[in-house]
């Protein structure tokens, strides 16, 4: 039982390390390797609210998230738009934003380096137990569990419930296409990039209240979410929260059970045995 | 050998005769330094491209093989003598690349990137716990008499060896079969081409490369920490350095490194404060600007010569 | 008047010329170069210990007047930095590039165990003393052999581990905990080293390991660690942990509630950020390092360093890195710019520091902290290998 809830929760933890880089990945087709630094940047945001303002942390999100979601559109718009067009086919396209988003993960990360300098950032909130069943959890991780259900939820009826969201839908399957049936490709793109970034950047916010960061540690959230999605299958957020869940379970189990050391080894090797066994990820469409 | 390939052949020994001169310059400390790093990213770049320019697989595994070169030195130092240990760092390097590519070569496209990425974690974390709970050893020192110097005549064999081996596979069939892979794998198929086994050699190939030179790299680090051997940023640099070369041509990796490499240099020392962040900046400036590598710069300008020639 | 004054001039200039140390006007500053990581994993940490120290030190001398030298002039301190981005081969670069090309007349040791060793051959092929303040390592004797100007000050792994388990044992003995440990260390290179060093010296005093497991660095929840910990009922709870994973661990065993009366995580346990973090709930907690907070001269550095950098030092590197650059500097001023001269005069001379004085055997500092411990706020040492002041050690209250 303990495994069970212990592995819940940080599987919401990954899924919100993920769910924003679906959004940018399976949508508008930007394999973002300066994912982990927007995140990063939200925790920042947080990290100052809660330090110099003396308010709690998730208030940053008043002011991180449209800022995200602003700062994510002018980079879509300026600087990946561009590659997006000048692409010949999807692999260029993957090519070229690899070598763009590297390139801009440096730039962030030399921007919060003169910002807020190179130390570590860290401090305590809702770091209290909390009971289920009997045993104690930390209360921030059952929050960012709640957290991570509400905007799952809400991405999950927006792509599902709302007009914009079967577009975006669309756009995930066939571009070409969707750009047939009076879909505004572009500008859904962006939307979809733009929001992706959001979502990245509020999942900081909830992650900053147990985890330690620094300036140059988005890498890390970058190499996690590319996994996660990939195992996943692109395009499809359940596929990302699944993938996240189990990570989060197996890397519980084995650690409670086997031996801790192993337990990056472990989701490693599921990465990779999922990959071998079904290519297309999870809950992937076969690629023709 | 047809009289161009001669003299191309001449030239290139030429060109690594008078290289390997260079640690007798005066005061060549630190050119030798940036030599060094030029001559490893040229390796690693090189091999890279000699499997992902034919085939479109965007390996990022270098790291796994580099530190896996890197741990084996590490670990042997002492008791075995330091050429046979790079003998085995290049077998470990082909029988990890072997078993790798037999499982992975069917993937394709994004799935076979983010598979390299996760081996090269995959295999970090098992060499760190297997070094922690079974070996017991206590850090690992690679203390030798090694020089830079050395390093740096070691790294200009690797180059010449790698040069020599894409030149040999460009003409052999195998090369021949690799291009119509690139082109189209089912024409290829249908053609009676063995595309497996012809991506495995390449594949192989370029591992031992990346394993070798992790071991040569190994004395001049001194203390091996897995966070350096297995450096995910290494794995990209490679990449990108290869992509904005161009991985088609043999040489178009070359002219990726040393630019890049000394731009880099460049930044970093002039801007000690802003390094990372006009890193960035120049990157992306690259990017945008040189869009089908420096190759392909060099190609179509050559082109713009040619026909300006004809029609003049 | 006017010819006399030239007259002295010239033969300033002669004398300048003629004396092989090269003195030059006292407006002409004394070049000192540094590299250590601004981005990259050890960044965190060079940004807590390394970098401020510098700030602070070259801001001192400079505001002082400069160097003091032999001849009464001064001269200031011109800093050059470098950001080596964490990777050795970018550390021996701009080792390179300071020494040849910027030719500066000192560097600063770099950060860490493993970038000080790459950077070492660098440093003993064109003289530099290289006093590496932030290296722990077992292998001292050989490498002060190999390297005939490097310097180590701040301590040996085994020496880390011998210390914890005195400490555990002076509790056992005062009847506080019992001797069952449960022993956890992060699965790279220095964790590694001092889990290995640890585990015969623990035996050997008689305490008993009741769980020991390793964990990968980057692990983003520890609880189970800590859980697994708990349920092998220990007296005592040793963490080899990095600084990420030292926040997290103390986090989590507070909600889990490790209730240990020896609570031990390494490395930033004596960083101010984790008061900052934990507040009050630290009380008793013991971690590596540790400095005599009680002396003038550490209570006007910690001041200063506050001030200068407007960050507030840690208990442990810190203050050893700050006594690094005083080395360098009194040996500058006692023998002027030659490094060959520098490096002679370190070997042999005792020096007023931060840290209390310091005189190098066999290239490396002998009394150095070793655990240290939470008290009313304050991060004491509490033990150390024959330093005065040690704090005595209490038993660690609830959370």
């Amino acid at each position: 039982m303990d495994i069970l809830i212990t592995g819940i929760l940080l599987g919401a933890t990954y899924s919100l390390i993920a769910m924003g880089l679906t959004l940018q990945y399976g949508v508008a087709r930007i394999m973002n390797l300066a994912n982990g630094e927007m995140l990063v940047a939200g925790a920042f945001g947080a990290f100052w609210v809660f330090t110099a303002q003396q308010a709690s942390p998730f208030a940053a999100a008043l002011v991180v998230v449209p800022g995200a979601f602003a700062l994510n559109w002018l980079i879509y718009r300026y600087l990946l738009r561009p590659l997006v067009r000048r692409a010949k086919n999807r692999g260029m396209l993957e090519v070229d934003s690899i070598l763009a988003t590297f390139g801009m993960s440096f730039v962030l990360v030399g921007i919060m380096l003169m910002v807020f300098g190179g130390g570590y950032f860290t401090y305590s909130y809702l770091a209290e137990p909390f009971e289920i069943f009997g045993s104690p959890f930390a209360l921030n991780r059952v929050v960012a569990c709640l957290v991570a259900v509400a905007i799952s939820g809400l991405l999950y009826w927006g792509l599902n419930g709302t007009r914009t969201g079967m577009a975006l839908r669309a756009l995930a399957v066939d571009p070409a296409a969707a750009g047939l049936v009076a879909i505004d490709v572009p500008r859904m793109s962006a939307f979809s990039f733009a929001l992706g970034g959001a979502v990245t950047a509020a999942g900081g916010i909830v992650l900053s209240t147990f985890l330690t960061m620094d300036a140059s540690i988005g890498v890390v959230f970058t190499m996690k979410a590319l996994i996660i999605v990939i195992m996943g299958g692109v395009g499809d957020v359940r596929g990302a929260i699944v993938a996240a869940l189990i990570l989060g379970l197996a890397e519980t189990a084995v650690a409670s059970l086997i031996d801790p050391g192993l337990t990056l080894a472990a989701a490693y090797l599921l990465f990779i045995l999922v990959l071998l066994l079904r290519p297309e990820g999870l809950f992937g469409r076969r690629q023709s | 050998m047809t009289r161009a390939e001669a003299r191309n052949l001449a030239l290139a020994a030429a060109a690594f005769a008078l290289l390997a001169f260079l640690p007798f310059l005066k005061d060549s400390g630190y050119l030798l330094s940036v030599s060094v790093s030029i001559a490893m990213y040229t390796v690693l770049a090189t091999s890279w491209a000699l499997f992902s320019g034919p085939t479109h697989y965007i390996s990022l595994a270098t790291a796994a093989f580099y530190g896996l070169g890197a741990y084996v030195v590490a670990a042997g130092i002492g008791t075995i003598s330091y050429p046979l240990l790079l003998v085995l760092a290049g077998i470990a390097g082909a029988v990890l690349a072997l078993a790798v590519g037999v499982t992975t070569l069917r993937l394709s496209g994004v799935y076979f990137v983010i598979f390299t990425l996760g081996l090269a974690e995959l295999i970090r974390q098992v060499v760190t716990w297997v070094q922690n709970n079974l070996t017991g050893s206590r850090g690992m020192y690679v203390l030798t008499e090694i020089t830079e110097r050395i390093i740096y005549w070691e790294l200009l064999g690797l180059a010449a060896l790698v040069y020599l081996v894409g030149w040999l596979v460009a003409r052999s069939r195998l090369g021949f079969a690799l291009r119509i892979i690139g082109n189209d794998e089912l024409v290829a198929a249908h053609v009676g081409i063995n595309s497996a086994a012809a991506k495995l050699i390449l594949f192989v190939i370029s591992g031992v490369f990346a394993a070798v030179v992790g071991a040569v790299m190994a004395p001049r680090y001194t203390y091996i920490e897995p966070s350096i051997a297995y450096s995910p940023e290494l794995s990209f640099q490679v990449v990108i350095m290869a992509l904005i070369g161009g991985a088609h041509r043999l040489w178009g990796p070359l002219v990726g490194v040393i630019p890049f490499a000394l731009l880099w240099e460049l930044i970093a020392a002039r801007f000690p404060t802003q390094t990372v962040l006009l890193l960035g900046v120049a990157f992306l400036l690259i990017v945008y600007f040189i869009p089908h590598g420096v190759v392909g710069r060099i190609e179509s300008a050559l082109e713009r010569l040619r026909r300006g020639t004809r029609r003049g | 008047m006017y010819r006399r004054t030239a007259l002295k001039l010239a033969a300033a200039a002669a004398l300048a010329g003629a004396l092989p140390l090269g003195f030059t006007h006292a407006a002409d500053p004394i070049k000192i170069g540094a590299v250590a990581p601004k981005t990259g994993p050890l960044a965190g940490g060079a940004a807590i210990t390394h970098w401020p120290n510098v700030q602070l030190w070259v801001h001192q001398v400079n505001e002082r007047g400069g160097l003091r030298m032999r001849d009464g002039s001064r001269r200031k301190v011109e800093l050059i930095e470098y950001d080596d981005r964490t990777n050795p081969g970018e550390t021996i670069k701009a080792v390179e590039r300071l020494a040849t090309q910027d030719k500066v007349d000192f560097i600063v040791a770099p950060y860490g165990t493993g970038l000080n060793l790459a950077a070492a051959p660098v440093f003993a092929k064109y003289g530099y003393p290289q006093i590496a303040c932030t290296s722990v390592t077992d292998k001292v004797p050989e490498l002060t052999k190999r390297y005939p100007s490097i310097f180590f000050t701040l301590g040996t792994t085994t020496a880390f581990a011998n210390s914890v388990a005195e400490v555990l044992n002076k509790l056992r003995a005062e009847g506080k905990i019992g001797n069952r440990v449960a022993m956890v260390n992060v699965a790279d290179a220095f964790g590694i080293e001092l889990a290995e060093a640890a585990r015969p010296i623990f035996k050997t005093a008689g305490l008993e390991i009741v769980y020991d497991r390793s964990y990968p660095l980057g692990t983003q929840d520890l609880s189970p660690i800590v859980k697994g910990a708990r349920a092998a009922n220990p007296d005592a709870f040793v963490a080899w942990s990095y600084p990420p994973d030292t926040f997290a661990i103390t986090e989590q065993s507070k909600i889990e509630g490790l209730n240990v009366k020896a609570y031990y995580t390494a490395v930033a346990t004596a960083f101010p950020a984790y008061r900052g973090k934990f507040g009050k709930s630290i009380e008793g907690h013991l971690g590596a390092g540790g400095v005599n907070l009680d002396t003038p001269e550490m209570k006007a550095y910690l001041a200063a360093h506050k001030k200068v950098t407007g960050k507030d030092a840690d208990y442990w590197a810190s203050p050893v890195t700050y006594a690094g650059l005083q080395v360098l500097e009194q040996a500058i001023e006692a023998v002027g710019t030659d490094r060959k001269a520098v490096t002679e005069y370190i070997k042999k001379a005792t020096f007023k520091t931060v840290m209390g004085h310091w005189k190098f055997v066999n290239q490396s500092i002998h009394e150095f902290w070793t655990v240290g411990q939470w008290q009313n706020g304050l991060f004491h040492g509490v033990s150390s290998t024959g330093l005065p002041g040690a704090k005595p050690v209490i038993a660690k209250p609830g959370w």
